[in-house]
């Protein structure tokens, strides 16, 4: 098991860093992205299990995926990988497709990479670093993420705010 | 405070501000409890009173600082919620990332080496 142990946040960059560390090997942990029957087991959010229909795991390679709702509505995506470096790290541009499942060149597409080392004691590290280029594309995100019911508490932010007031 | 309230146009005009070092310092230099005159501004960088001015502009624009008059002085304030409001996005960003490496820690542990 393990879980995430640092996020970092770069407001002027819109960058998110989240750091995660697990006893299990790099290797394994890399199998979770490799292996699209176990990726998608993680990937859409808690109820909306995500189908990958296409997945090429190679430079310049087209994902295609999509997350089905508990009212059995589908919410289309797409990647395109940018870099393999088996087993330790994946880059890839992430973005919206529409109800056909063709790309949505209308909406931005966020940054991510992956960088995945072993830890000394066996375990491994696991680094997701996600830029977004716009404000609207981190609103695109959420927004998604909204319906998809998965947004923090507002209790929770509020409490947040409060912390930073 | 909830997330749609903030249109795009105004959190760009919040992220283009935060994207400037001297403006960054600013704001650190007038947050909570810490108010500077922007002649006071001006003093601790190698530039003129007048580009001081147009990075307080910005700031302003951006929501992230209120300018006042004090006799001759012009004083220059954080205002805490716009920056509340950047912080907001990128804070249910996370949100959406725990909540998916929750799930790939619980597929991990199932993963046994017959999988591999």
């Amino acid at each position: 098991m393990g879980g995430v142990i640092d996020v970092q946040k770069d407001l002027a960059g819109r960058t998110l860093v989240v750091v995660s560390e697990f006893e299990a090997p790099a290797e394994h942990v890399w199998e979770l992205w490799r292996d699209p029957r176990k990726l998608e087991r993680w990937w859409g959010p808690p109820g909306y299990p995500a189908t990958f229909t296409t997945y090429e795991l190679e430079p310049g390679g087209a994902v295609a995926y999509y997350m089905t709702g508990p009212e059995g509505q589908r919410y289309h995506g797409w990647w395109t990988v940018t870099a393999v470096d088996a087993p330790t790290g994946i880059s890839f541009l992430d973005g919206f497709a529409n109800e056909d499942g063709s790309r949505n060149d209308d909406l931005p597409t966020t940054e991510g990479r992956v960088e995945i080392t072993p830890r000394a004691d066996g375990g491994s590290r696991m680094t997701i670093t996600s830029v977004y280029p716009t404000t609207e594309a981190m609103q695109q995100v959420l927004d998604m993420g909204m319906e998809q019911g998965i947004t923090m508490a507002i209790g929770q932010m509020d409490g947040l705010l409060a912390e930073l007031a | 405070m909830v997330v749609d309230q903030l249109t795009s146009t105004e959190a760009d005009r919040i992220f283009h501000a935060l994207a400037d070092a001297t403006r960054r310092d600013i704001l650190v230099q007038t947050g909570p409890g810490s108010e500077q005159s922007v002649s006071a501004l001006a003093r601790r960088y190698p530039i003129s009173v007048t580009a001081v001015q147009k990075h307080v502009g910005v700031l302003q624009d951006a929501g992230l600082v209120t300018k006042a008059r004090r006799g001759r002085e012009q004083i220059v304030r954080i205002d805490t919620q716009a920056l509340h409001t950047a912080r907001l996005l990128l804070d249910q960003l996370e949100g959406l990332w725990r909540a998916r490496m929750a799930q790939f820690g619980q597929v991990l542990g199932e993963q046994t080496k017959g999988d591999l």
